[in-house]
């Protein structure tokens, strides 16, 4: 009989530096385990973000590459157009692809790059200490949103994934969360689809993940995962986008 | 028979980077380079290269990051405002060990300035001009010819050192068309096979463990480790690879140091000087960093009393290198202007009266 489940080849085996209850660890092994599965481990190049998983490669045992904060999706245009038989893609967190790195984001949606997007939306701002994203909820209390976020001051969650859709050059965008083992499962069947339009050719595709961040939300590991069920996914809910 | 065009600044420089085998350009439009950025878009295509026009000088200097980690030559080009938003990439670059070329067509500042040209971004070239301990190598072409020949050099010296190199131009010499002898010893297929190999690039891990590309280093020590790696690389630099032109220097009282376009007014006038019998000299700096110091030195052992005038167009930038490298022991003068004017024959002469008398 067969070995049916067994440590990821493209995913080192030590320990991360992620807080108890983080969804990073949990999107890292989901991106190794299908990059295993697709055999693409020799020709995929990752290119990490600044944030928490900036040290992401430390990780992961295949190519990678830093990329200055927001410009993950011009550096892997680049690694892409001058190596298409490479598999590029970018891990991103919502500060880095809807804020600074909005721009980018935007225009690289918008030429149709032949690329895959790991987006994970925490709310907030980790490795800088709990502030205030773009996909922050209205009410939801940071360290520069100490009152809780208001739409008159601060404008609304901003939904970058519903923007992307808009796009004639996308072609798949999903948004998934990690709150649940059947949302883990479902989060994976994206990540694989995202990764198998690139090997398809067919374009820009981006995987929007939930994901948990007990300690500057001020919660309990279960508790964040409760909070995406009841209050998260309501602001943005889940399923295929484009 | 080798051929002879007449061409812009711009289309030398762009012309040159082809040639030497740069396989990558993106860039966003400013004047006064449009015409190099053009250029590309027509030629890359044909030899198999990759244009794209970034949506910001933000994005077009990551673009370089992302194909010079791919292991690709790369280059982008820009103006004065347009550099100074690149210069986070390019620490990042400097960082990470990439090599790179980026084309600086100054024009005039502070801020939005205006397009005429100046030489006002020769601090931000030569200090670093991002974050951190790091040099860029500059080099200063100052005519078509030198802007097309200068390119093989930018390049061999980005791979050769991984580092980013600068080709300091002005709005005078992007726009100004000369003829230019176009070389046949370089080609793309040549060049590409006499690259080294890169083992470090990004490739996919086939056969190898995997590459990273990082300027990160959290670990104690870690990072002043690489911060000694490269100052390590900076002084090889500073020793083997000043260039400069100089005229005249053996009996002359005074000399003129200035580089660019701005040194093709000097030399002609030098020239015209020695012509005329007054004892003058040349010293055009070619590489600003690393900054030819020795000549500065040698010519201050060999010469009791000489004065050096330092002709910019900028209010005294490079002046502060040649002081720098004279150690007080010659009287160091300025002439400068930027923001529209150039200094003229006319000004430079009555500043060499005043200087005799």
């Amino acid at each position: 009989m067969g070995k049916i489940f067994k440590h990821p080849e493209s995913l080192r085996n030590i320990s991360t530096h992620y807080c108890a209850g983080c969804g990073h660890g949990i999107a890292h092994r989901l991106i190794a385990e299908v990059i295993d599965e697709l055999g693409i481990r020799e020709r995929v190049i990752g290119v990490t973000p600044v944030g928490c998983a900036v040290i992401a490669y430390d990780y992961w045992d295949f190519d990678c590459t830093e990329a200055a904060h927001g410009r993950a999706l011009a550096v892997a245009t680049a690694i892409k157009r001058v190596s298409p038989e490479n598999i590029v893609f970018t891990y991103q967190g919502d500060g880095d692809l809807a804020a600074i790195g909005t721009g980018e984001t935007l225009h690289t949606a918008n030429r149709g790059e032949n690329l895959t997007v790991i987006f994970i939306n925490n709310a907030v701002y980790g490795m800088t200490g709990g502030q205030m994203a773009p996909t922050t909820l209205l009410g939801q209390k940071t360290a520069t949103t100490p009152k809780g976020r208001q739409a008159k001051l601060e404008g609304y969650p901003l939904k970058i994934s519903e923007i992307l859709a808009q796009l004639p050059a996308v072609k798949y965008i999903e948004r998934r969360s990690l709150h649940a083992p059947q949302e883990v499962l479902k989060t994976k069947k994206a990540i694989r689809q995202a990764f198998q339009n690139q090997m398809d050719n067919l374009g820009f595709s981006l995987v929007e993940i939930l994901s948990p961040c007990p300690t500057y939300w001020g919660m309990s590991p279960k508790k964040a995962l409760d909070w995406i069920q009841d209050v998260m996914v309501k602001e943005f809910p889940l399923g295929r986008i484009k | 028979m080798l051929k002879k065009v007449l061409m812009s600044g711009n289309e030398a420089l762009a012309c040159g980077a082809i040639q030497a085998g740069c396989h990558f350009y993106a860039g966003y439009p400013i004047t006064p380079q449009n015409e190099l950025t053009a250029y590309m878009a027509r030629r890359m295509p044909e030899v198999g290269g990759i244009f794209i026009q970034a949506e910001s000088e933000l994005a077009a200097i990551n673009m370089v990051f992302g194909a010079a980690a791919a292991g690709k030559m790369a280059i982008t080009s820009s103006s004065s405002p347009g550099i100074s938003l690149k210069q986070e990439g390019i620490s990042y670059i400097a960082g990470c060990e990439l090599p790179a070329v980026i084309v600086n067509v100054m024009r005039g500042g502070p801020g939005l300035g205006n397009i005429s040209p100046a030489q006002s971004d020769y601090f931000q070239a030569t200090r670093g001009g991002g974050h951190g301990d790091y040099h860029s190598i500059v080099l200063a072409p100052s005519c078509v010819q030198e802007a097309y020949d200068l390119m093989f050099l930018g390049f061999a010296l980005a791979d050769k050192y991984r580092n980013p190199v600068i080709i300091l131009a002005d709005g005078m010499l992007g726009q100004m068309m000369e003829p230019l002898q176009l070389s046949d010893k370089n080609n793309l297929k040549t060049e590409n096979r006499k690259l080294k190999t890169k083992e470090w690039a990004l490739t996919g891990c086939k056969n190898r463990k995997p590459n990273i590309i990082r300027s990160l280093y959290l670990a104690e020590g870690a990072l002043e480790k690489l911060n000694l790696v490269l100052q390590k690389k900076y002084k090889t630099i500073q020793q083997k690879e000043p260039r400069y032109e100089d005229l005249f220097l053996d009996d002359a009282k005074i000399i003129l140091v200035a580089y660019g376009t701005m040194a093709r007014i000097a030399k002609s006038m030098v020239k015209r000087l020695r012509n005329k019998g007054k004892k003058i000299g040349f010293i055009r700096p070619i590489t600003l960093w690393p900054f030819p110091d020795k000549i500065f030195q040698r010519i201050t052992i060999n010469h009791k009393r000489l004065t050096l005038l330092v002709i910019e167009m900028s209010y005294g930038q490079m002046l502060e290198d040649v002081k720098l490298a004279v150690e007080g022991k010659a009287k160091v003068e300025f002439l400068g202007r930027a923001g529209g004017g150039i200094p003229t024959e006319e000004e430079i002469i009555n500043k060499i009266d005043r200087l005799v008398c």
